[in-house]
């Protein structure tokens, strides 16, 4: 088996009395491809935010690399290694396409600045699909193009783990066809990512393992067929057989 | 890298400032007095638009570092050396800065505004608290620097304010703040320590606006609490700079310029109306001219094409 890169141990999130997420334990390897997947609610956007730092956990312990980033500030993180994408796709407004992921590649894990960060920005957006509107404004980006230059941005991190919150959400079915073959093309790549995802087809295609969250806590890992098909995933996603 | 245009606009800078160096040979009497005046908010809301611009962080502090700086040449003029007195200035005002800057920095919006008026007040309460129990009032400051000289070393901190802002622009910390100024969740998650960055320049707008005021001490001769640090410096700067607009480096001096003649010919011709026109100016920025006259510049700029094409 490949070489750990990310460790997630007893992790618990506590938010006054509600606790949203409650020993968490999972691992991920190099070159893998992780799906985080469970019914809305049930804690992975708050996992997703514990490993990238916008808040710190309760408990627990997250190493990168065998180095704890548990509690650190995001900045430290992302210097570390851990990029991300959002939920609600964010970009910078007032900056062009090729400054929003120069953005990344300046102050992230490896920096890059002047002519040599633009030409690994345009190289980045070349590679997301985005070779001609380099140039444009942000603000006359198609959807599925603002998702494009988001992932640029952190790809322009060069990180050891890549965080997906629900990068497909949201996309039309020709647009989900383009954007799963693209995140299928980062795995082939052999990058190390996580993916927050509701999309079952692409849960499906792209996932090697998944690990299923109810309720805040772990209820399943495994392949993605095999947690498919377990009763208690099953029932987490449809309810309990007296709401059915 | 430098190219052939930087080139072009920093021997064009050192021009116009040579130029406003040669005023006091011309005239040394009202003109001169516009012209310092100018001079010092100039050198205000460029510091201040180093910061502000990039961040949107609205800084209402400006009265206070300035005061603090009156305060140090009025303190030391008689017992210091003379050069010393701006960098104990440019000193205490860089540290007050960073103390405010770590403690209130994580504030937005309009907490950051309010916190900043009421830092300037603050302060102006304490020293004249110190005063109180020291039993003084307030002091002169009785030199031999004319209007002259002050006008000369605004003209040098100028200079000084603008090649710092331009090599800002040009680095990572300039990117940096522009990042923050759009959205700071992806900057943190980009790498960058915002709270840095954003103290960084917070002191560096502090600690100028606290030399200015040690350069101007002298100007007022007669120095105390409620003047020096009179809280309409700190709106007059940010109305001239968002006036101006803070998306180029020169925006802040077009904000300056008309500002500093209205508001003589009103204070001239009716003293009691000067409120009126900072009302009026904030609404111009407001409704017509959000991006200040920099953003109408640009949007001119781009319905006609660039000049010279």
């Amino acid at each position: 088996m490949a070489r750990v890169v990310l460790e997630v141990r007893d992790v618990t999130k506590r938010f006054g009395g509600l606790v949203a997420v409650r020993d968490m334990v999972f691992d991920v390897h190099q070159n893998e491809v992780l799906g985080i997947i469970g019914p809305n609610g049930s804690g992975k956007s708050t996992m997703i935010n514990m490993i990238s730092g916008t808040f710190p956990p309760s408990a627990g312990s997250i190493r990168l690399n065998g180095q704890e980033i548990a509690g650190k500030p995001a900045h430290r993180i992302a210097r570390q290694g851990v990029a991300r994408t959002f939920q609600l796709v964010r970009l910078l407004p007032e900056l062009s396409v090729v400054e929003n992921v120069v953005a990344g590649a300046a102050f992230g894990h490896r920096q890059r600045w002047g002519a040599e960060a633009e030409s690994f920005a345009r190289q980045l957006l070349e590679r997301v699909g985005m070779g001609r509107q380099v140039n444009m404004p942000v603000s006359s980006l198609t959807y599925i193009n603002t998702k494009r230059v988001e992932l640029a941005r952190a790809l322009a991190c060069e990180p050891e783990v890549l965080l997906l919150d629900e990068w497909l959400a949201g996309l039309n079915p020709t647009e989900l066809e383009t954007g799963i073959d693209l995140i299928k093309s980062l795995r082939d790549d052999g990058r190390t990512i996580i993916l927050v995802e509701h999309v079952m087809d692409a849960i499906r295609s792209l996932c090697d393992r998944c690990v299923v969250m109810s309720s805040g806590a772990k209820i399943a890992e495994g392949t993605p067929a095999d947690v498919l098909s377990d009763t208690e995933v099953i029932r987490a996603y449809l309810g309990a057989d007296e709401d059915a | 890298m430098i190219t052939l245009r930087d080139i072009r606009n920093l021997l064009l800078a050192a021009a116009a400032l040579g130029l406003a160096a040669l005023l006091p040979f011309y005239d040394s009497g009202y003109i001169l007095s516009i012209a310092t005046t100018m001079a010092m908010f100039t050198v205000l809301a460029t510091s201040w638009a180093l910061f502000s611009g990039p961040t949107h962080y609205i800084s209402l502090s400006t009265a206070a570092f300035f005061g603090l700086g009156t305060f140090v040449t009025g303190l030391g003029f008689q017992t210091l050396p003379r050069g010393r007195l701006p960098l104990i200035a440019a000193g205490i005002g860089a540290v007050l800065a960073a103390v405010v800057g770590l403690v209130t920095l994580r504030l937005s919006g309009v907490y950051f505004v309010i916190f900043t008026l009421g830092l300037a007040e603050l302060v102006r309460q304490l020293v004249t608290w110190v005063q109180n129990r020291t039993g003084q009032r307030g002091m002169y400051v009785l030199t031999s620097i004319t209007e002259r000289d002050i006008y000369w070393q605004l003209i040098g901190l100028a200079a000084l304010v603008f090649l710092l802002g331009w090599l800002i622009g040009r680095s990572r910390l300039g990117f940096a703040l522009r990042i923050i100024g759009n959205d700071e969740t992806v900057a943190k998650h980009s790498g960058i320590d915002t709270a840095m960055a954003k103290i960084v320049l917070f002191m560096n707008s502090g600690a100028v606006a606290a030399v200015v005021g040690a350069l101007l001490a002298p100007r007022y001769i007669y120095i105390e609490p409620s003047t020096a640090f009179a809280p309409i410096l700190s709106f007059q700067v940010v109305i001239m700079a968002l006036l101006g607009g803070t998306g180029r480096l020169w925006g802040p001096l077009a904000g300056v310029i008309p500002f500093t003649i209205l508001w003589e010919f009103i204070s001239r011709h009716a003293p009691n109306q000067t409120l009126l026109l900072l009302g009026v100016a904030f609404l111009l920025i407001v409704y017509v001219l959000p991006g200040g006259f920099v953003g109408l510049y640009d949007r001119l700029r781009r319905r006609f094409g660039a000049w010279g094409q």
